[in-house]
């Protein structure tokens, strides 16, 4: 069955020209990325028609887009390819005996666009305490919003997801990553779509579906993308040598897989032309809004927890030096939650038009949720039994440690705010807004922070990295940041909440909805300042990778009590 | 914990891992959505609603292009607040001609589910050039703009075609009309017997105060005043959609 079906993968491949040269018949030589230059160049063609019969001066202009990133691509192609007699090798594999070029590659976009989205989050922040910050068209909040959003959590999340995963399941598995330049095509593929995305919001082109807002080519394109991610990852467990498939590939298998359902089911829309932008949503209304968030809130379970409890999985063992705590657990772990996850949707549409029933069997589930999501922290946590004396020695493991606390954390107040009592006053408030980001700052950026401090020196087969202090003072930042975040968002959303009930003794509203938004301003400026910390945070770590990176270490005396070095001593 | 060993079966086997995992990941969703597209009760039946005018509709993409509803929710929740801030809580019905629905989940700014003949249309327009010279505190952008962009109206028809498409009654007539009741809406001297008859209680009129130009100013304006009108709440009673 398991050689069927990488026979059948392979054939795929094959017929998708994904072969590493192509020959030229009659000169008896070949051309490196022969295939892919032709390819793209045809792509770039394309988008020259698109705009030129495009319906919509939208259409048009993301087709120019699209059109001068090809070019760039081909042109990039051309100066990187070389020719060589037929039959010569060209290999993907690093001195590891793994295809790691790719993880490079995605480490680096990864710390790229987190630099980015981190910027543009400022950007967003800022022109909520300073309207005049805006600048319209382009720049309007209601367009960067999405930007913000989408650059963190697909363009930097999905590359640590994609580098890490493809990490991970090489090693894992003892095999090299299945479908050779199929994972190039991943890797660019996804930032293409990325570049598409979030050139489209700026223009004004999306669907207005939160995470989702792509229009429907762009969604195509992904799926395409999507498909070719899984096949690589599938086809290298398939082929694995290792009798078990370890549990990090479980998660980042259920990740991949369920994300391709959702994606698809939630983006179901009829184009008003193939030559314009605009679709129109299969669904409507009530079941449209379920239809979203059953896939929105699900983006949050299977993009930015599933998959990165894969990496969890890997790295704090790997990082810590300790056997996962227990093997028993993660089982019951990765079942119960990613049965249960699926079904706290409606959770994001308490008290709206959606049945009640749909409401209550979304709240039910989502405070059944608590318990698999701390499963997965206890088994994350106690993986340092043991070695805890490295949260003191070591700031990486100490950054990977936060975030699993910070996933404690806000898989706790998750379940709250989905109560419905709770929900009345939370929902619509920066409250929501607060939650988010202490899932998303504290536990999805501070594990992949971890990852990336963890695999830069392996990549790049450095002794260390460029500084242990800057890491320290990463930690630092970022944490502080989140918190402050965090902190202003609570008493920010419960004011808001409550501003809004509140009544006099007449029973007349104390205040008008100008009036509460004026109340905001102190707290969307002290948001800002916690952004501006996070961001800091990132740059110092850019600083820092980059610097290893080029193979220099800092010359610094040891943080007290952190000899030996844990980097040295690898 | 015999059955935890039994696991190995699905460790070793990667397809079954695959399957097994699909398998479970499909539940909660088919539980939960599918029935709300054949329980009848899902959505109450009213009077009153239809789908958007043609100026209605560009006036709704515009509202999407601009990602409004990334600050503006349009539904309103069953407490005393907010029915008394924003009018009678939002139907599902309300939304049933809606794709995508624009129920939104954040208020940076106010709901507009019921914000349609609220203010004038002077108003409106004031307000969508230079928010805060109508309200202080506003945080809202500028969207100066939309009064010096012409709507771009030749493809109305095929917008129209594509919510029929998707389930949206727009009849042949509708269809085949879609330009001339455009332009009829936003036309002081226009005949308009006819788009009134297809479209009910239809909004009529220049929005943007500038008789010469039909601008995106005009379609948004037109479909901010048409929010929340279509359903006659004096006499709307809440027994009969009972669920």
């Amino acid at each position: 069955m398991r050689l069927r079906l990488l026979a059948f993968c392979r054939l795929v491949c094959e017929t998708c020209c994904f072969s590493d040269r192509v020959r030229l018949p009659d000169w008896g030589i070949s051309m490196r990325f022969g295939v892919e230059t032709i390819a793209v160049g045809i792509g770039a063609f394309l988008a020259l028609l698109g705009a030129a019969f495009a319906r919509d001066s939208m259409f048009e202009a993301h087709m120019w887009v699209l059109f001068f990133v090809l070019l760039c691509s081909v042109a990039v192609l051309l100066r990187n390819a070389s020719f060589s007699t037929a039959g010569a090798q060209s290999g993907n594999l690093s001195e590891s005996g793994y295809f790691d070029e790719v993880v490079k590659y995605g480490t680096i976009a990864t710390l790229f666009w987190g630099v980015i989205g981190f910027t543009v989050g400022v950007a967003a922040a800022a022109q909520l305490a300073f309207p005049d910050l805006n600048i319209e068209p382009w720049f309007n909040f209601g367009r960067l919003r999405p930007v913000h959003t989408s650059a963190v959590v697909f363009a930097f999340g999905g590359n640590a997801l994609i580098a890490t995963s493809f990490y991970v399941v090489q090693r894992t598995c003892r095999a090299s990553l299945f479908g050779g330049n199929l994972a190039w095509f991943v890797f660019w593929g996804y930032q293409l779509f990325i570049v598409m995305a979030a050139t489209g919001y700026l223009l004004g082109i999306t669907q207005s579906r939160e995470y989702a807002e792509p229009e429907w080519y762009v969604d195509l394109w992904l799926t395409l993308v999507w498909v070719a991610y899984l096949v690589v990852f599938m086809g290298t467990l398939v082929k694995r040598k290792e009798p078990h498939i370890y549990v990090a590939n479980w998660f980042y298998l259920a990740f991949i897989i369920t994300i391709a359902m959702l994606h698809i089911v939630n983006n179901l829309a009829v184009p008003v032309s193939f030559l314009g932008t605009k679709s129109y949503s299969a669904f409507a209304g009530v079941q449209d809004a379920l239809t979203q968030w059953w896939y929105g809130h699900n983006a949050v379970g299977f993009f930015l927890t599933a998959g990165f409890l894969g990496m969890m999985y890997y790295f704090i063992p790997k990082q810590a030096g300790r056997p996962v705590y227990s093997y028993r657990l993660s089982i019951i772990h990765f079942w119960s939650l990613i049965f249960l996850y699926i079904w706290a949707g409606p959770h994001h549409l308490h008290y709206t038009a959606l049945p009640d029933w749909a409401q209550t069997l979304g709240m039910v589930f989502s405070i059944m949720l608590w318990m698999p999501s701390w499963g997965g922290m206890i088994n994350g946590l106690m993986t340092l039994s043991g070695a805890w004396d490295k949260i003191r020695t070591d700031p990486i493991i100490r950054m990977m440690v936060i975030s699993v606390a910070f996933y404690g954390m806000s898989t706790f107040e998750g379940p709250v705010m989905s109560i419905k009592a709770v929900n009345s006053l939370s929902h619509y408030t920066d409250w929501t807004i607060g939650h988010v980001h202490s899932g998303a700052l504290g536990w999805v950026g501070m594990i992949s922070f971890g990852a990336i401090y963890y695999l830069v020196p392996k990549l790049w087969f450095r002794p260390q990295l460029y500084s242990l202090r800057l890491v320290n003072w990463h930690f630092w930042l970022a944490t502080l940041g989140i918190v402050v975040y965090a902190a202003v968002m609570w008493v920010a959303g419960i004011q808001q909440g409550l501003m809004w009930r509140e009544y006099d003794d007449q029973g007349f509203l104390v205040y008008s909805f100008a009036e509460t938004v004026a109340a905001m301003k102190p707290y969307y400026i002290l948001r800002t300042v916690g952004g501006i910390m996070y961001l800091s945070g990132g740059l110092v770590m850019a600083y820092n990778i980059f610097m290893t990176i080029r193979g220099h270490v800092r010359k610094e005396t040891p943080i007290p009590g952190s000899v030996p070095a844990m980097q040295a001593a690898q | 914990m015999s059955i935890l060993d039994k696991h190995q079966l699905l460790e070793k086997n990667a397809s079954l891992l695959l399957v097994g995992s699909l398998v479970v990941v499909s539940i909660g969703g088919i539980v939960e959505i599918a029935p709300l597209f054949y329980l009848e009760n899902t959505i109450e039946k009213v009077e009153g609603m239809r789908p958007y005018t043609p100026l209605e509709l560009a006036g709704r993409d515009i509202y999407i292009r601009e990602g409004c509803y990334a600050c503006h929710s349009q539904m309103i929740r069953p407490f005393r607040d907010e029915v008394e801030r924003y009018g009678p809580y939002s139907l599902a019905a309300e939304s049933m001609y809606d794709h995508p629905f624009q129920w939104g989940s954040k208020r940076t700014g106010p709901d507009l589910a019921r914000v349609g003949a609220r203010y004038s249309n002077e108003w409106h327009v004031q307000h969508l050039i230079e928010p805060r010279s109508v309200v202080p505190e506003s945080i809202m952008p500028s969207y100066a703009f939309l009064s010096k962009s012409l709507l771009p109206v030749e493809n109305i028809a095929d917008h129209l075609k594509a919510n029929a498409a998707v389930g949206v009654p727009y009849d042949a007539a509708m269809i085949d009309n879609a330009l001339a009741d455009l332009l009829a809406q936003a036309d002081p001297d226009a005949d308009t017997s006819e788009l009134e008859e297809r479209y009910p209680k239809v909004v009529l009129g220049d929005f943007d105060g500038n008789p010469v130009a039909l601008t995106e100013m005009d379609a948004l304006v037109a479909y901010l005043q048409m929010l929340g009108t279509l359903v006659d709440f004096s006499s709307y009673d809440p027994t009969s959609g009972y669920r």
